[in-house]
């Protein structure tokens, strides 16, 4: 039971970075390298914003966590779209290669601008302590107050996403730029405002991520992306990239597999090198995800 | 004796290898040190333009296939380095080289089976998570030495070993690209369908390109491994991966002599700037934005993509 909570709850996390890499994915068949160094850049947000917002709403309450939340989405919905503006837009019509290299370097530019002590420093920072520390006691299961959180708001956002995707307009102009970008521009679709757009919204779910993995893990530091940004990225995938639900199923997976087999006497070393073989292998197996539909390739 | 133009300029190189190695009783230890490591990088940086210039695949996993190469070489000659005598160093040397390149090249083969079904972003993904597995692997198997690594690697990495091996490197693909065969590679980064319509079969080319790929980088692992006399497997992340595909893209993909110059540059470079060190990555990782937004052909070649050497 301790496991199947612990696994959930970690599932969760990477279910939630899993849904930004899918919404930017879905509408530009492209991967966002940055993606993990938005979820980086939402924690230090968090970091910064929460001490000027602890007098207003209680130290380690849930209005907190919310409002700290909230705060670095924006900001990283922010940078998210200027980052797009600046390096990816003029790269449109390129080749995907060009874009996927241009990813990497923002990623790489990112990570080690951080790590400049002028900017962040390389040093891992204390997270402040955004929820009451005391423990719920369930069904056998010790669960920290973020573990019961975390699974609400991905289950949340991904309702909201659903919704957002399938019952609003901008959502309509998102499918139709993911269908065919020309034919939705000349239908009158603003393809600028739909990517700028999504780029937003893909990075303010990294920096949800961001500040509830913080609030999680025992401190951040400029690198502190990488490894959830790996392993959630699998998870897309793993559960088809491009679907919203696939993605939450995916990160899911991973998080238990993880938590089991951390736990396995001997193994428990390999975890990563598990995660990624099974990424392999579901992609030789089924290249388009467990729920994506496999595409057939036109000439 | 009559040779094509390869040929000579091989020939020329190694002997030039074979003359400063016998004259390096008397020149600077730090100069030299720096010239074998461009020569390790001139290896990596061409290696990695077979898979990801000539034939359009990108790899993310070059850091993976030198770290399988040293870690095989330096075991080899740690367990045997005793018991042969010092005539034979040289050949054991060698022997450990080829088979560290052999491993890796079976670990390109594991890569390169995969990327059959795979492009693009997501073939990009898979090299870098073998990239990892592999570097996993290494930090965890006691008969490596985990994470400490290996050392007490004997130094036997010298200038000449190090630029003979780069231009035997250089030879090996620039004939391969050349040769009838090996218009297939350039076929199938130019138009996969339009290849296998043409009878050319883009699987075994692809295959063929990780495997070769794959087995120059163990090598010039294994010259690594006996140059820095001590690895571990942090040695071999992500980074070092990223640095050679940094040689790759600003050299021009698919342009050897461009890659070659970028490797040498990126070698020398960040020795002259020490005082910097902070600024490297970041400046590295600007270069490649704006080289991609400005020459995604690379800083030596004028335009398109093709042939070219």
């Amino acid at each position: 039971m301790q496991q199947l909570v612990n696994g959930l709850a970690l599932g969760s996390i990477y279910a939630l970075i899993a849904l930004g890499y899918t919404m930017v994915y879905g509408v530009l068949r492209f991967i966002n390298f940055a993606h993990a160094d938005l979820l980086m850049l939402g924690a230090y947000a968090g970091y910064f914003v929460a001490p000027a917002l602890a007098p207003v709403f209680g130290e380690a309450s849930y209005g907190l966590l919310a409002a700290t939340v909230f705060l670095a989405a924006v900001a990283c919905a922010g940078v998210g779209a200027g980052i797009e503006y600046l390096a990816y837009r003029p790269l449109r019509n390129r080749p995907k290669l060009t874009v996927l290299i241009t990813a990497i370097g923002v990623s790489l530019l990112m990570e080690f601008g951080c790590q400049h002590p002028a900017v962040f420093g390389a040093k891992t920072r204390p997270f402040p302590q955004l929820l009451p520390a005391e423990q719920i006691h369930f069904l056998g299961a010790t669960v920290s107050r973020v573990d019961m959180v975390i699974p609400l708001v991905t289950c949340g956002l991904l309702m909201g996403l659903w919704w957002l995707v399938q019952r609003t307009r901008m959502g309509m102009a998102m499918r139709a730029v993911s269908f065919n970008q020309q034919a939705a521009a000349l239908m009158g679709v603003n393809n600028n405002r739909v990517i700028s757009f999504t780029f937003a919204l893909g990075s303010a779910l990294a920096a949800v991520a961001g500040v509830l993995y913080s609030v999680r893990a025992s401190g951040i530091d400029p690198l502190m992306g990488i490894r959830p940004g790996l392993i959630a990225f699998s998870a897309a995938v793993v559960g088809g990239i491009g679907d919203l639900a696939g993605a939450v199923l995916g990160g899911l997976l991973l998080g238990m597999l993880e938590t089991y087999v951390g736990g396995l006497p001997g193994v428990s070393n390999y975890r990563d090198a598990i995660s990624f073989g099974m990424l392999v292998v579901i992609l030789l197996v089924r290249p388009s995800g467990l729920l994506g539909r496999a595409q057939v390739e036109k000439v | 004796m009559r040779l094509g133009g390869a040929r000579r300029w091989l020939v020329l190189a190694l002997l030039v290898a074979a003359a400063v190695s016998a004259g390096s009783g008397v020149m600077n230890r730090y100069y030299l040190g720096v010239a074998s490591e461009v020569g390790i990088n001139v290896i990596l940086a061409v290696s990695l333009n077979l898979i990801n210039g000539y034939t359009g695949q990108f790899s993310l996993g070059h850091g993976g296939f030198m770290a399988v190469g040293a870690y095989v070489a330096a075991k080899m000659t740690l367990v045997f380095g005793e018991q042969v005598g010092a005539a034979f160093q040289p050949l054991l040397f060698a022997g450990a080289l080829v088979a560290g390149g052999g491993a890796a090249a079976l670990a390109g083969l594991a890569v390169g089976v995969p990327s059959l079904r795979l492009r693009g972003d997501y073939l990009a993904v898979v090299t870098l998570c073998f990239g990892e597995i592999i570097r996993v692997v290494f930090q965890n198997s006691a008969f490596f030495g985990a994470a400490t690594g290996l050392s007490g690697i004997a130094p036997w990495t010298t200038f000449g070993w190090s630029w003979g091996v780069a231009a035997l490197t250089v030879y090996v693909v620039l004939a391969l690209v050349h040769s009838t065969y090996g218009r297939g590679f350039l076929a199938v980064n130019d138009d996969e369908i339009a290849a296998s319509a043409m009878g050319l079969n883009p699987l075994k080319y692809k295959v063929t390109a990780f495997l070769v790929g794959a087995f120059f980088a163990g090598v010039a692992g294994g010259l690594f491994a006996h140059m820095k006399r001590a690895i571990n497997p942090e040695g071999f992340n992500f980074m070092r991966s990223i640095d050679v595909v940094v040689m790759v893209i600003l050299g021009g993909m698919g342009n050897t002599a461009g890659v070659v110059a970028a490797a040498v540059l990126l070698t020398v470079l960040p020795e002259l700037l020490r005082g910097f060190s902070d600024c490297r990555m970041i400046a590295y990782s600007l270069l490649i934005i704006v080289l991609m937004l400005l020459r995604p052909q690379g800083l030596f070649r004028r335009s398109g993509k093709g042939g070219g050497l």
